[in-house]
């Protein structure tokens, strides 16, 4: 059982504070639905934890089983299990999905430990017949090209290959038509429930894609910290009153 | 021989009279009249000076590296040891100017088909004509008169290839140019002649070796080579070149292209070795239709430093060229790239491309760009363009993000700036073979 804990976070681009104490803790297994107005520092959040350079904490902690991640390099916290799956994923032109995803697996191997090609494309290919990717895609460059959509699936095949043990999904439903918002959620799923089940945070906007992939927990963020918290008929109540409701409340409070 | 030892008022450094006489002596049976070619070489050689600032062609160059002195002439072999070569077998292997090992099984299937591939010595005495008529035929006109000279005189052998007309020759030739052993220089040559619609891939690939383990890399060594290529009326002809010599490596190569009528030629050179590596290259549009793609890749480590000057000289009309060179440079590296288009007044039509892209991986580097172009003709097409970027961060971030070490993200960001011309090869296993060698690049 691994454990994720966001504390009193507060990040700053340059000189300016974005995120002003965000807390949080997310065990395996379970998902975490962050919803909030856009500009509210979700994605900023995600970056942060995931070590953008060009994000700095000014205060605050993110531990990883009790450990801070702070003090690592962005590759680093990846290989300590965390996965960001980005809201606009970067293309990659020239490089393939094929060598990229395995240039990321090959990190994971000890010192001198080489990757067995054979296995791994079976693996590559399983995943992608799952996530319904034609396999002609892992000679393309990464997102060179790709539909917004395409580009969504393949965060996910990515987070489906390296098995993250946090992942932390910025609006992977946007851009995706409704039967590739089931396939996406469906892959999600497919990582969940066994021993190895990833905790998620997932950032959205809409309430569709908690139908699919059904949160334990919904947060209300405004003004760059969680004001709400609740089940997922929080996002419901959310959908049927806008978030003019919550500020309201939040003005009362 | 009393004509050369009068001359010798330009530097030589260690390329006397006296060296290149017992040079003449080695070479046994070979035509009178290439010996005389030789020694008119070698009178040109001796009188030009070594370039000077003024000299617009060696703009950005470092011209005190250009020092001849402290090499000699080996045509032996102290290693002894045949190279495996990362293209597969080499047809031809040359160790210090000299032909060793085998590769005649391969050799005399292609024979059987009419495909001469054989050492520049015996096509000496079996198409004296054929050498004549392409043996750097072409004038060198890019600033280096003096190195090429130095190269016509000082060759002792090299790759002859020959593919007659019609015939197509499926798996790349592939020639082997080593050099062995401290202070040697060598004169590797290539000279491909592609008949009338025949069609052939033929690969050089220079490399150092040393008996000292571990210590090829930093053999100080001389390197002055060139290579011919003529392809005829709608020939079709691949030509790589991976340049590999030791880090303190000296090192000229000098190309000539010819194209006829509706043939095509595509060159692709990669740079990795040398601490100082000068390359020139000239393509001549002879006849319209010609068509000559130019590639080049270079890898920049520790102080290296590139220098690359290209002609793309259009003759005839409705002619192509189009040529992309790429540099990655790290460290405190240069790269100087010079490339002119020079479209001739009845060469209407033409259509040049000409870019070169350097990618900045050090602050400490400095890629140096001289694009030019010299037309004529009115109706011509010519685009050129030089850039120099850095890695993305927003694209290193995305890899770091995935597990990726930050030397490892950039490296695969590197081959993405390569593969824009890694892709242009039709042949998976050479594009393979390429990205395997350009690797062995950053494990150093
Ligand atoms: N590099 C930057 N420089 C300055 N301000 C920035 C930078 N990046 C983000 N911001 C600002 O930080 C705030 C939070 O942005 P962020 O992208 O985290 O919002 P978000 O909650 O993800 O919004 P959305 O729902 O639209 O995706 C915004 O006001 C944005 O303009
Ligand atoms: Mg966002």
């Amino acid at each position: 059982m691994s454990c994720l804990e966001i504390q009193n976070l507060h990040i700053s681009i340059g000189d300016k504070p974005i995120v002003k104490g965000f807390t949080l803790t997310i065990a395996s297994g379970e998902v975490h639905a962050v919803m909030g107005p856009n500009g509210t520092g979700k994605s900023t959040l995600a970056k942060a934890i995931a070590g953008h350079p060009d994000y700095t904490i000014t205060s605050g902690d993110v531990l990883l089983d009790g450990r801070s991640v702070l003090a690592m390099e962005a590759d680093e916290r990846a290989r300590a299990g965390l996965f960001l799956a980005f809201q606009y994923p970067s293309d990659i032109p020239g490089v393939s999905i094929a060598n990229f995803l395995r240039a990321a697996v090959q990190a994971r191997l000890g010192e001198g430990e080489d990757l067995d090609a054979t296995a791994y494309y079976k693996r590559l290919y399983a995943k992608m017949d799952l996530l319904k990717i034609d396999r002609k895609f892992t000679s393309r460059s990464v997102n060179d090209g790709f539909s917004g959509g395409e580009k969504k699936r393949c965060e996910i095949l990515q987070m489906a290959m390296l098995e993250p043990r946090f992942a932390l999904m910025d609006e992977t439903d946007s851009g995706l038509d409704i039967d590739a918002l089931r396939i996406v959620a469906d892959g999600v799923n497919a990582q969940r429930g066994g021993a190895n089940s990833p905790g998620i945070l997932l950032i959205t906007h809409y309430q569709r894609l908690l139908d699919h992939i059904v949160p334990d927990h919904v947060h209300v963020m405004w003004d760059s910290r969680i004001v709400k918290s609740g089940d997922k008929s929080l996002a419901l109540e959310l959908e049927a009153k806008g978030y003019d409701w919550v500020k309201k409340e939040f003005a009362a409070a | 021989m009393s004509d050369i030892a009068t001359i010798t008022a330009a530097p030589i450094g260690s390329f006397t009279a006296e060296v290149f006489a017992a040079h003449l002596a080695s070479l046994g049976d070979a035509p009178a009249w290439w010996l005389e070619r030789k020694r008119a070489a070698y009178a040109t050689f001796a009188s030009l000076p070594l370039p000077t600032r003024t000299n617009e062609g060696w703009r950005f160059s470092n011209l005190s590296g250009l020092q001849l002195a402290g090499f000699k002439v080996e045509r032996v072999d102290p290693n002894g040891q045949l190279l495996a070569s990362p293209f597969g077998p080499a047809q031809l292997n040359f160790i210090n100017n000299t032909t060793v090992g085998d590769g005649a099984g391969a050799r005399a299937e292609l024979a059987a088909r009419g495909v001469l591939v054989t050492t520049l010595s015996a096509a000496l005495q079996s198409h004296p004509d054929l050498i004549r008529e392409h043996f750097m035929a072409q004038p060198q006109k890019l600033g280096s008169e003096k190195f090429a000279a130095l190269h016509a005189a000082f060759v002792s052998d090299g790759a002859f290839i020959y593919v007659p007309r019609g015939v197509e020759v499926p798996a790349p030739i592939v020639i082997t140019h080593a050099a062995s052993g401290s202070g040697t220089a060598v004169f590797p040559h290539t000279l491909v002649i592609a008949e009338e619609n025949s069609k052939a891939t033929v690969v050089d690939h220079f490399v150092s070796v040393s008996d000292i383990p571990h210590s090829a890399l930093r053999t100080p060594q001389f390197a002055c080579g060139a290579n011919d290529l003529y392809a005829g009326h709608g020939a079709q002809l691949t030509y790589l070149a991976a340049q590999n010599w030791s880090r303190d490596t000296l090192s000229f190569q000098f190309n000539s292209t010819v194209v006829r009528r509706d043939a095509r030629v595509q060159s692709l050179n990669l740079h990795l070795g040398g601490r100082q590596a000068r390359h020139e290259s000239h393509s001549q549009l002879q006849a319209p239709g010609a068509f000559s793609e130019m590639l080049a890749l270079t890898v920049a480590d520790g102080e290296q430093e590139f220098d690359q000057r290209t002609l793309q000289i259009h003759q005839a009309p409705n002619t192509k060229s189009d040529l992309l060179y790429k540099n990655a440079l790290r460290d405190r590296t240069r790269t100087i790239f010079s490339g002119l288009i020079v479209v001739d007044s009845d060469a209407q039509k033409t259509d040049a491309y000409q870019s070169n892209r350097n990618l900045m991986l050090s602050d400490d580097a400095e890629a140096s760009s001289l694009p030019g172009l010299e037309i004529q003709a009115n109706d011509v097409r010519c685009t050129h363009g030089a850039t120099s970027s850095r890695l993305d961060p927003g694209q290193e971030f995305y890899l770091q993000s995935r597990g990726i070490p930050k030397a490892a993200a950039d490296e695969l960001l590197t081959f993405g700036f390569f593969e824009e011309v890694l892709s242009r090869l039709a042949s998976e296993p050479l594009h393979d073979a390429l990205h395997q060698l350009i690797k062995t690049k950053f494990k150093q």
